[in-house]
């Protein structure tokens, strides 16, 4: 890794986060997150991770009382001062439980980022969009003849697919995930990890994840995070081998967390 | 007798005082269908009623005499009752729909659950108060008793049941959808219109139609409000009549008596299938 | 639409309840105060003269207030043997079974049926069968009126009930079972408590309706505007003196219709409040 030259993609200086005044729930983070790579977050419940990556999509901002201090900057521009739809244009998202709108069929869910913004399309080009982004998450040969059929109607796995194609119809910068497996059996698990190496051709991927093996799989670089803090970030061949803080030590043995 | 035996006779008779009880429910139910049935069936068939007004009493006194159906229908509390339930509808449901939307997006605000009290408040008001208010809002401002008037006592009782069934069934669908729509850059209102609601749509409409049934056979707030009118009427500013008024009618003249479970049986027939078909609709469309 | 916009929207939506419910406490009450000025407050509550003679016009609501009283909780009395046992067969005996739901599909339609349908068979079904018992003339009275009460509300108190006595939780009555225990002593000495608070005010909310029930008890009542001296006289409740009167009503009897009618206001919002509160007070 040392050789590559490094490029930024999300940089995070002095991130603080609190629920309730004078309590941080992320705590000054300041880290570089590097294009084209997947950087896992790892760290025991409640340490934070969730709310700082749902706030990188700025997903806080829909709950009152959330504060937030310090720079988030993606592709540079500072994104607590940009419109949140732009950035969540930039940020694809997927979540925990796989959520494909029940209401919209297979081929109305990968194209909901442009239906729903309003953002018109040919035919052709729709069609197009959703065949490239299914082939992208390797669904398009399972479902291209039910296309017309509901999202829900799918496997989990399928449906968490789904998901990540709906997110990447919109050709995001950067793709967030959080915990996208721990609703999933193994078999499907390991689709997506597959699917995620594959993927970082196109996309930068930051994903939380409480599965250490699965961070050592596909992760190029890891965090931990303990207590709101990021205790160590670093390769994540460098962290597993030798982690330098004594703490990410304990976690990664099992002997908390 | 040992304690044994005792117990289990007792709770033998339990069960059967249970059961006995609890079927004897279903009797006034089936009484009053055979009763309106049995007696309103005849008049229901004859190809006018539903095209025909009222016929005047000496009109029904002739036919009686001479020992045939009474000539006319109810055509003119058909038309009165359609255009107030229908304006009515059509205030209550974006009123509703979006006061219910604000209740479920706005969970913990107090402002939020003062509405909430209100609108159970609202709910248990009888309708004859309802009846009483809307005289005061509608009928004594336009110094005239109108279908205006009746549909703005319908809207006020439908107004509350379609904002809890639209807060119930938003707050069913997990915050994740919100989330995953937002997620994608969509404006909140877009998701909130086009990803929220047709998700709840089958509770909201089972909401709805629930509500219109619960109007459709009202009689106290509408001889406070639209009063009755003996032709049919489409002015709505006019006084305007409404099956269930002229089964009030009918009940009170001698002469139309028969006709009195006629009119019942189509009002039957009609809020009994609606809440059926509301039933269904809850028990299949959930929320998807 | 901008975010703010939309907000805006739902919030006026939201606040058009809050008008509404505020209107209608102000213009009853507006309409009441010439009634309340003539009368005096008190004298109005107190008083059970209803003289519409011109010169000598006296109106007092206290018969109505009675009539009122004495039909609902003679109504839920007739509602109880009936309503129970359904709760208990929906909610317990056959918990979950086609057979509940079909019962709750019966008394969902029982809600379902129009009030002036319940009178017309009340005054058909039920009224010879008073008359002929001899216990009034006409076969009008509270005594005709209430059982139809009692069953109009029926689903009300039965459907609420069954949902608490559903939620029982089912870890107790295994205890009990497995210490012996028959049915009925599970529902006598576990069921019954833990729902306990809540079949009341299941009871608290039926009543709420039955005090403003109107078509139903206007026609089987027999309207007689004096205090009942038994259940087995004529009387008018608060909502049937406005249904009959209400039509040639103007000046200080017109306005003190408008009063019973803040009355029964008043009194259904408190009842209802209280039988919400106790729902809340057991976190059900
Ligand atoms: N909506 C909320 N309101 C108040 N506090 C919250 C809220 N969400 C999370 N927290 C608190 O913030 C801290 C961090 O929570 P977060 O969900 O980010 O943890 P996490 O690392 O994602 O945990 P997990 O692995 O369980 O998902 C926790 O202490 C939690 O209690
Ligand atoms: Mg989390």
């Amino acid at each position: 890794m040392e050789n590559t030259i490094k490029e930024n993609i999300l940089t995070l200086k002095d991130v603080c986060i609190s629920y309730t005044p004078g309590q941080n729930a992320v705590n000054m983070v300041t880290a570089d997150i590097q294009k084209g790579l997947i950087t896992s977050i790892m760290g025991p419940s409640g340490c934070g991770k969730s709310t700082l990556l749902r706030a990188i999509n700025r997903m806080h901002e829909l709950y009152p009382g959330i504060t937030i201090t310090g720079d988030i900057k993606l592709n540079n521009k500072d994104i607590l001062k940009m419109n949140a739809i732009e950035v969540r244009r930039m940020a694809g998202m997927v979540f925990q439980r796989p959520n494909p709108f029940p209401t919209l069929s297979i081929y109305d869910n990968v194209i909901a980022g442009y239906t729903l913004n309003g953002i018109k399309k040919t035919k052709d080009e729709k069609d197009e969009i959703v065949e490239n982004s299914l082939k992208n998450v390797a669904l398009w040969d399972e479902v291209k003849d039910v296309l017309q059929k509901k999202g829900t109607f799918l496997s989990g796995g399928q449906q968490q697919r789904l998901c990540i194609a709906r997110a990447l119809a919109l050709k995001p910068d950067i793709l967030l995930m959080d915990e996208p497996t721990s609703a999933l059996d193994p078999i499907a698990t390991n689709r997506i990890e597959e699917l995620l190496v594959e993927l970082k051709k196109e996309v930068t991927i930051v994903i939380v994840t409480h599965n250490m093996s699965q961070a050592a799989r596909i992760s190029d670089y890891s965090m931990f995070m303990y207590l709101g803090d990021l205790i160590e970030y670093d390769t994540t061949k460098k962290m597993f081998t030798n982690p330098q803080d004594k703490r990410t030590e304990e976690y990664l043995t099992g002997k908390f967390g | 007798m040992n304690t044994f035996t005792y117990r289990k006779i007792k709770n033998a008779s339990l069960y059967v005082l249970v059961c006995l009880f609890a079927g004897l429910t279903a009797v006034p139910l089936f009484a009053i269908l055979g009763q309106v049935l049995i007696k309103g069936w005849r008049q229901l068939i004859v190809s006018d009623f539903f095209v025909k007004s009222t016929p005047t009493t000496l009109d029904a006194l002739i036919a009686l005499r001479s020992g045939e159906i009474i000539p006319g229908g109810i055509a003119n509390g058909i038309v009165g009752t359609i255009l107030m339930v229908l304006m009515a509808t059509f205030i209550a449901i974006p009123i509703g729909i979006f006061a219910g939307i604000y209740l479920a997006e706005y969970k913990t605000s107090k402002y939020a659950s003062i509405i909430r009290f209100l609108t159970d408040l609202l709910q248990g008001v009888p309708s004859i108060v309802v009846g009483v208010v809307a005289f005061i809002w509608v009928v004594i401002p336009l110094k005239s008793y109108s279908a205006l008037a009746g549909s703005a006592a319908l809207t006020v009782m439908m107004l509350p049941l379609i904002i809890r069934s639209t807060e119930e069934t938003m707050k069913m669908i997990p915050n994740t959808m919100k989330e995953a729509g937002l997620a994608l850059g969509t404006s909140y209102p877009i998701v909130i219109l086009r990803v929220m609601l047709p998700s709840a749509f089958g509770g909201i409409f089972t909401g709805v139609l629930l509500a219109v049934s619960r109007v459709i056979g009202e009689t106290a707030p509408l001889m406070l409000t639209a009063l009755g009118s003996t032709m049919i009427q489409w002015d709505v500013t006019r006084p305007n009549s409404a099956v269930s008024l002229l089964i009030w009618e009918f009940y009170n003249d001698p002469n139309l008596q028969s006709l009195v479970w006629s009119a019942s049986l189509f009002l039957l027939i009609f809020v009994l299938t609606l809440n059926i078909i509301a039933k269904q609709i809850a028990k299949k469309w959930r929320i998807q | 639409m901008s975010d703010k916009a939309f907000k805006t929207l739902l919030w006026f939506a939201a606040s058009i309840i809050l008008i509404i419910t505020g209107g209608m406490l102000y213009s009853l009450t507006s309409g009441a105060i010439p009634a309340f000025k003539q009368f005096g407050f008190f004298e109005f509550l107190s008083s059970s003269e209803w003289n519409p003679t011109e010169g000598s016009e006296k109106y007092g609501a206290l018969a109505f207030i009675i009539g009122t009283i004495i039909t609902s909780i003679l109504g839920i009395l007739f509602c109880l043997p009936f309503s129970l046992p359904v709760a208990l067969f929906i909610g317990e005996y056959f918990k979950g079974k086609k057979i509940a739901s079909l019962l709750g599909t019966i008394v969902d339609l029982l809600a379902g049926i129009p009030s002036i349908v319940y009178g017309l068979w009340g005054f058909y079904a039920l009224r010879p069968i008073i008359m002929s018992l001899g216990l009034s003339p006409q076969g009008f009275g509270i005594l005709t009126a209430s059982p139809v009460l009692g069953i109009m509300i029926i689903p009300y108190a039965a459907s609420l009930s069954a949902e608490f006595i559903r939620m029982v939780p089912n870890d107790l009555k295994e205890g009990a079972y497995s210490m012996g225990a028959t049915r009925a002593e599970v529902i006598q000495h576990i069921i019954l408590p833990i729902s306990g608070s809540g079949i009341f005010s299941s009871y608290i909310l039926a009543l709420g309706r039955a005090l403003g029930e109107t078509m139903a008890v206007t026609m089987l009542i027999g309207n007689a505007n004096g205090i009942p001296n038994s259940i087995f006289d004529t009387g008018n409740t608060m909502a049937s003196i406005i249904a009959n009167q209400f039509g040639e009503a103007y000046g200080l009897k017109l306005s003190s219709l408008i009063a019973v009618g803040l009355l029964l206001f008043l009194i259904t919002a408190i009842i209802n409040f209280i039988g919400k509160l106790i729902i809340k007070r057991n976190n059900l």
